[in-house]
């Protein structure tokens, strides 16, 4: 059985899959991919030839064009291509819609490429899956035992008490795109909250294919369409760099709330400026991280971007080899 | 506690000045006696637990955690007493909540022994935001977004009246405060302080540039040579004398030489420095006689302190700080006289008699121990605080050199989590020819919140080596640092310190071979 480190390889397009020729979440065009999801960081445009699930590359799509990618392969969660030699499958990642664990599979040997994920529940994406291997590839985003995310539905609950408490403002939530963005909305509604939302543009796209993929998200407003008093009391949610812009302006004394595992943190809340913190987070916390690593029985780990020290030292205390693949062009703020 | 940590919390998601300080009166309106005192208290920085070191807290959290994943939790996120919230193990679920005043009673009660074990009990029972509250109380240091000055606004407002006269009364009072409260809610007459040697607050001076002097009248003002020392008061009762710094710190303990040989009633304003044969010694001096509790003969006599008196705001009983400024320095002039010291002389004015006239004087001043121009209104009362027109500081225009970056570090507070924390360096020879780089100085600021977010994203795609918290970057980013002196020192490689570095400018355009020498800033020592 040839070790995971002789055909799997760290190339400065990204990670390399040697005998199948194809890169995984590649940070430049190239010829043949695999994806794991659609956030930009992951998903880029111009390559020839693309696997991933059909979510992500509906997504790649929407964000990047119909052509964005000359061929596309999409493949279903559970579902076996074989490629060059390689067995190929996709597990749910957890992280967004679409998001997957690539599963390869060369000559015995097997390594689980997870992108990026999260364990707990979500009701806008399939569960986390446990899938054990001989080298399991994870993130660190938030690979520091200070980040414990809590239960969502406590943070939901704090967002509803200060829409009650402050009836003539606006809430303006500052949430990822795609995937938190989504969330926020598919948990307002789990929570019984019925009235419209209203969104940003960039985010209403994305609710519209989540929609048209079989997500319910209740009655959506745009904004742009809206006005200023109509908005008074109501949820308005916008991409995080535009609670902050001049676009954010045409709110009345709005409350700024931001949707993100970043927000544990104290400090980062007063860096933003962010006078309600929701901390809902669509990556790992230490818990969940540290919970993966054990569980996928891989006697090898390799860590890619994020605060990987800590994981790589928690790793070795259980006596799991682990070590950095230093990988670059991924974006933590993304969170 | 419940009531304080929330309050923190609060705080914390309040941008906006205003709020905060609306969030402190609600505070002071809901919150009972003695608790609310005990606020002000931490959040004043006027709390004292002799037995809380942060050496504690680092051992509790040690025997908990592992080190490492402590290091760089504590790396990350900047702050201690919120690293350990967070890493504190949560024993159990029945959180209770304690009060505050019981739990600061106790905390003064614990000698060193029990007081490990006392704030280690007392996490276990509370819950994350609690715990940093708790924490914060005991470390002091508070870095929450709210300064002593913005509570002591609240508290005027919320007793409607002058922020001048909290800050009056403030170095007379002792926490809880409740004879300060009783009197904001009308309950009664104002504390009495008993005290003659207390601190007073000071009247501060605001920058100005040589184009917005054009437009005042020259004859308003004096000028008095700004020296780089430290501002400090000296307060006199007949028999005793303290020395208080800018931000009412007794620091007499550092300077016997000044506290114990002098004896008068009254209040006077001036400079600490270190003076040799009349001369003024650079700031670097001065700085090795600060924070010595006992400082030796020795250093007494090799770094002899001087204090210049600018002005005088009590003459015995008499309060001056409604006068003019000329009257009080007539009647500190008489007062100097009459002390004769050798250790204390009067800051004299400088006579000109254009602006320009006066800006060539400036300009021409180079010598160690000036920082520039100090121009104050001739009839100016004395106002604590930094009002706006009576008082300015004309600074002599700053070095400049270009510098590279070589290691940056996480910043604390505000900054935390971003590569804030700069040292930079300058090219030099080495023996067999080659150029390299060696540090000249260490910077923190200067640049806008934009700077620091595009210095950080080059920082962490530069990274070249880690040490600790350090990371050795590439050679490759030019600082412009403006320093307001250069002097010789043996604790650096290059052999030279910077006086107050700042980063100027950015220079994204320069090459970093192009830097500055350390030999061209040798020769502005």
């Amino acid at each position: 059985m040839p070790k995971p480190e002789t055909w799997l390889k760290v190339t400065p397009h990204g990670l390399f899959c040697v005998p199948g020729d194809f890169y995984l979440d590649p940070i430049r065009t190239v010829p043949k991919a695999i994806v794991t999801h659609g956030h930009a960081d992951h998903a880029r445009p111009g390559h020839e030839a693309v696997i991933a699930t059909p979510e992500t590359i509906e997504i790649a799509k929407m964000r990047m064009g119909i052509n964005t990618w000359k061929n596309t392969e999409p493949l279903k969660y559970g579902r076996n291509f074989k490629f060059n030699g390689v067995d190929i499958s996709l597990e749910p990642a957890g992280h967004v819609i679409g998001s997957a664990q690539v599963v390869l599979t060369y000559k015995g040997s097997r390594v689980v490429v997870s992108g990026d994920y999260k364990r707990r529940q979500d009701p806008t994406c399939d569960q986390f899956k446990v899938i054990q291997c001989d080298a399991f590839i994870t993130e660190a985003t938030f690979a520091l035992p200070v980040f414990r995310h809590p239960d969502d539905h406590t943070e939901i609950k704090k967002l509803l008490a200060s829409l009650e408490r402050n009836p003539d403002r606006t809430h303006l939530i500052g949430a990822y795109a795609l995937g938190k963005a989504q969330r926020v909305i598919a948990l307002l509604r789990k929570a019984g909250y019925q009235s419209p939302i209203f969104l940003h543009g960039a985010i209403n796209k994305v609710c519209d294919l989540y929609k048209k993929l079989g997500v319910p998200l209740g009655e959506l407003k745009s904004v742009s369409h809206a006005n200023k008093k109509d908005l008074i009391g109501q949820i308005v949610i916008a991409p995080p760099s535009a609670t902050r812009d001049r676009w954010s302006r045409r709110f009345t004394n709005p409350i700024i709330c931001f949707a993100s595992g970043w927000m544990q943190i104290r400090q980062r809340t007063r860096q933003r400026g962010v006078e309600l913190p929701l901390i809902i987070s669509d990556h790992a916390d230490w818990d969940e991280l540290t919970q993966t690593v054990v569980e996928v029985e891989a006697p090898d780990i390799w860590v890619t971007h994020g605060r990987e020290e800590a994981l790589i030292h928690y790793a070795e205390t259980k006596g799991i080899r682990a070590r950095a693949l230093s990988m670059i062009g991924y974006e933590e703020q993304n969170e | 506690m419940r009531a304080f940590s929330e309050l923190l919390d609060n705080l914390n998601c309040t941008p906006q000045r205003n709020g905060r300080i609306r969030l402190l009166i609600n505070y002071f309106e809901k919150e009972q006696d003695p608790n609310r005192g005990w606020a002000v208290a931490i959040l004043t920085g006027g709390l004292e637990l002799p037995n809380a070191k942060t050496s504690v807290i680092r051992r509790l959290i040690s025997a908990r955690t592992d080190q490492k994943l402590f290091e760089l939790s504590y790396e990350y996120v900047g702050d201690l007493a919120e690293t350990v919230s967070l890493l504190w193990p949560n024993t159990s679920n029945n959180k209770t909540h304690l009060n505050l005043t019981n739990v600061i009673k106790d905390l003064q009660r614990a000698n060193r022994k029990t007081f490990y074990d006392l704030v280690g009990n007392t996490l276990d029972k509370i819950d994350t935001s609690e715990r940093f509250a708790f924490l914060k109380l005991i470390m002091g240091n508070l870095r929450v977004g709210v300064s002593a000055r913005l509570v002591k606004l609240a508290l005027a407002e919320y007793g409607d009246k002058q922020p001048s006269e909290i800050e009056e009364l403030w170095f007379g009072l002792k926490p809880p405060y409740q004879d300060l409260f009783a009197w904001l809610e009308a309950k009664a007459p104002p504390p009495i302080i008993n005290d003659k040697l207390i601190f007073r607050p000071l009247m501060l001076a605001n920058p100005i540039t040589k184009d917005a002097l054009m437009d005042l009248k020259h004859q308003d003002f004096v000028a008095e040579w700004k020296w780089d020392g430290i501002r400090a008061i000296l307060v006199g009762d007949g028999k005793e004398c303290k020395l208080y710094s800018r931000t009412g710190d007794d620091i007499g303990q550092a300077f016997p030489d000044i506290v114990r040989v002098t004896k008068f009633r009254g209040v006077v304003d001036g400079e600490l420095l270190v003076v040799r044969e009349g001369v003024v010694a650079p700031f670097n001096d001065l700085q090795k006689r600060l924070g010595r509790k006992k400082p030796s003969k020795k250093l007494l006599e090799e770094y002899p302190a001087h204090f210049r008196v600018y002005d005088m705001l009590f003459n015995h009983d008499v309060d001056l700080r409604s006068k003019s400024l000329i009257d009080r320095r007539t009647k500190l002039k008489h007062w100097v006289d009459a002390i004769a010291s050798t250790q204390i002389d009067f800051s004299s004015q400088i006579n000109f008699s254009n602006w320009e006239e006066l800006s060539a004087i400036r300009d021409r001043a180079r010598a160690n121990g000036i920082e520039g121009l100090m121009l104050k209104q001739i009839n100016s009362p004395y106002l604590p605080g930094r009002p706006k027109g009576p008082w300015f500081k004309w600074k002599r225009d700053p070095l400049v050199a270009d510098c590279v970056l070589m290691y940056a570090q996480r910043g604390h507070g505000k900054r935390s989590s971003f590569y804030s924390d700069y040292t930079f360096g300058c090219w030099r020879n080495t023996v067999d020819g080659v150029d390299e780089l060696v540090p000249v100085g260490k910077a923190y600021s200067g640049f806008t919140n934009t700077e620091l977010v595009e210095i950080d994203r080059w920082v962490r795609a530069n990274e070249k080596e880690r040490f600790g918290p350090v990371r050795a970057v590439e050679v490759g980013l030019v600082f412009e640092v403006a320093f307001d002196a250069v002097h010789i020192s043996s604790r650096h490689k290059s052999g030279l310190a910077m006086r107050f570095p700042r980063i100027h400018r950015i220079r994204w355009d320069k090459p970093a071979h192009d830097a500055d020498r350390v030999e061209s800033l040798l020769q502005l020592v």
